[in-house]
């Protein structure tokens, strides 16, 4: 079954279906604020580190609350993290300014911006995937419809979601299949990636086409409708505001630096 | 006015590459009937039934459901009149859940939540899949996947049922629960297929396509013994009717039970 079982896809709707207090919180104000924290990580200045790291508690209450398994989340993390590892990978070479001193070594600006680039990694993709793992694909995508977002584009997200599995499970199929047919030794040239990856793409298409045709035959108009419906309720607007001023207060106060000064007064 | 009636006159297809898919394809397919739609692959089967509601436009001649002729403009008439089952249930599963997927019809017919919620409940009941119903469509097994995809259609209320390869992929215990719902419904049923035995159990009659045009059509028991024309058009004799004594042959499978 290949790359789809081996991300558990299902496994995050199955998380999504559970019944917390943060699945009970209406999709729109868990979609606000998670938009909102990953503006807030963003907008640090590239080389902090230390202020970025109480931002880890949203994601992590979120998580925890949820009773989300952190292997769900972290494995997820480490499939996505090469990318944003070769993001940062050239820094430490690049910026070369000595910044700080840690006994034996220098810590450079470049090495400070390589771990500031993972941290937000870890931070933003973390807190993106706790979302939809406490809120369900589908429902996030009808309370981002009912946002605002365009339909075209909440379609999209949750038909890319839908047939990942099963363009995976294609693809896995095909590279085995070549496999079983080439020598042992060989590696796959270019050319032969380059076909598969064609082939991968008008099998996708074929797809496609036979999925809307699908949907046509039941009445599909363009837009997707959903049975439930969940309304915005005062607690709602309580989550939206307890983050959002934890949010604020974070990035205007360095808080581990705070919390860092206060127990050195205090223990002598 | 009855929308059970099937009617395809003439009907020519040809795909924007010019090539000729269907050649004149006539055929009336009345209330209530069991056909099943048999031919080689290429033969043009996939190709007539988009054409059945709507989803192809004609080339030339007309496809009738009931009295109206479908055209760009109804059809969404035909749409709710004739529920089409794909052949891969991948296709026709896109929801997070089969609840949500088997009310996907009739949200978009426009009906209230009550409503919908019984149409899935009885077309899940009717398939014998209410146990799934939270279940993301893709864990299922083969079997189920088909059965699911059936209450999709189900739900929509359909006057005609058409499926194209209902048993493909399916082991033997799925494929004779699938026989069973077959037999047990009411609607018009058009069905391609190339499982000559399962249209022996369930078709009373065979419309055999070859090279877009129709070739025979017939009683299926009559039809799909004439080893000659089976051959002739790429098909085989079913083993099941080798067995038949000759007065059996010309039984429709309603007045076989009671012999």
């Amino acid at each position: 079954m290949g790359i789809a079982n081996w991300i558990e896809i299902g496994r995050m709707d199955e998380l999504g279906r559970m019944d917390t207090p943060v699945h009970r919180v209406d999709a729109r104000a868990k979609a606000v604020v998670t938009l909102a924290f990953i503006a807030v990580v963003m907008s640090f200045p590239v080389h902090e580190v230390s202020a970025l790291t109480p931002f880890l508690l949203f994601p992590v209450t979120l998580a925890a609350l949820g009773r989300i398994p952190s292997r769900q989340i972290l494995k997820k993390i480490l499939i996505a993290a090469p990318f944003a590892f070769v993001v940062g990978m050239f820094n430490p070479f690049m910026d070369r300014q000595p910044l700080a001193i840690l006994g034996p070594f220098t810590v450079t600006g470049g090495w400070m911006s390589f771990a500031s680039i993972m941290l937000r990694f870890v931070l933003t993709v973390g807190a993106a995937l706790a979302l939809v793992a406490c809120t369900g694909m589908n429902n996030l995508g009808a309370g981002l419809g009912r946002l605002g977002v365009p339909r075209v584009f909440v379609v999209q997200l949750l038909f890319l979601y839908r047939y990942l599995f099963v363009v995976a499970d294609e693809g896995s199929n095909m590279f085995r299949s070549v496999e079983l047919r080439s020598e042992r030794a060989r590696p796959l040239s270019l050319r032969m990636y380059g076909s598969l990856i064609g082939t991968l793409l008008l099998r996708s298409m074929d797809r496609a086409e036979r999925v809307y045709r699908a949907m046509v035959a039941r009445g599909f108009d363009g837009e997707i409708r959903v049975l439930r419906r969940s309304s915005f309720r005062w607690t709602d607007a309580v989550f939206i505001g307890i983050w959002l001023a934890f949010f604020i207060t974070a990035r205007v106060w360095n808080l581990a630096d705070g919390i860092g000064l206060l127990l050195t007064r205090i223990t002598p | 006015m009855s929308h059970h009636i099937v009617e395809v006159r003439d009907l020519i297809y040809a795909y924007p590459d010019g090539t000729e898919a269907l050649k004149g394809v006539s055929f009336r397919i009345e209330h209530g009937s069991a056909v099943a739609l048999v031919g080689a692959n290429g033969a043009g089967k996939s190709t007539l039934l988009l054409h059945l509601n709507g989803y192809l436009p004609t080339t030339r001649g007309d496809v009738y459901i009931g009295d109206t002729a479908v055209t760009r403009e109804t059809a969404a008439l035909a749409r709710r009149a004739v529920g089409l089952v794909f052949q891969d249930p991948d296709d026709q599963l896109f929801m997070p859940t089969v609840a949500e997927d088997v009310a996907f019809g009739p949200l978009n017919a426009g009906l209230p939540p009550e409503q919908v919620e019984r149409r899935v409940a009885d077309a899940l009941a009717r398939v014998g899949m209410t146990h799934v119903r939270e279940r993301p469509p893709y864990r299922l097994s083969a079997g189920e996947k088909r059965a699911v995809a059936i209450a999709t259609v189900l739900a929509m209320s359909p006057d005609i049922l058409v499926m194209d390869e209902p048993s493909a992929n399916l082991d033997p215990r799925a494929r004779r629960r699938l026989i069973e719902l077959l037999l047990s419904f009411e609607h018009t049923r058009i069905i391609a297929t190339h499982d000559l035995e399962m249209v022996v159990e369930v078709c009373s009659r065979v419309i055999v396509l070859d090279g877009g045009r129709v070739v025979a059509d017939g009683p299926a028991r009559k039809l799909l013994n004439d080893e000659a024309l089976m051959l002739a058009h790429g098909l085989e004799r079913p083993h099941s009717l080798k067995h038949l004594h000759p007065r059996e042959l010309h039984l429709d499978n309603r007045t076989r039970g009671s012999l």
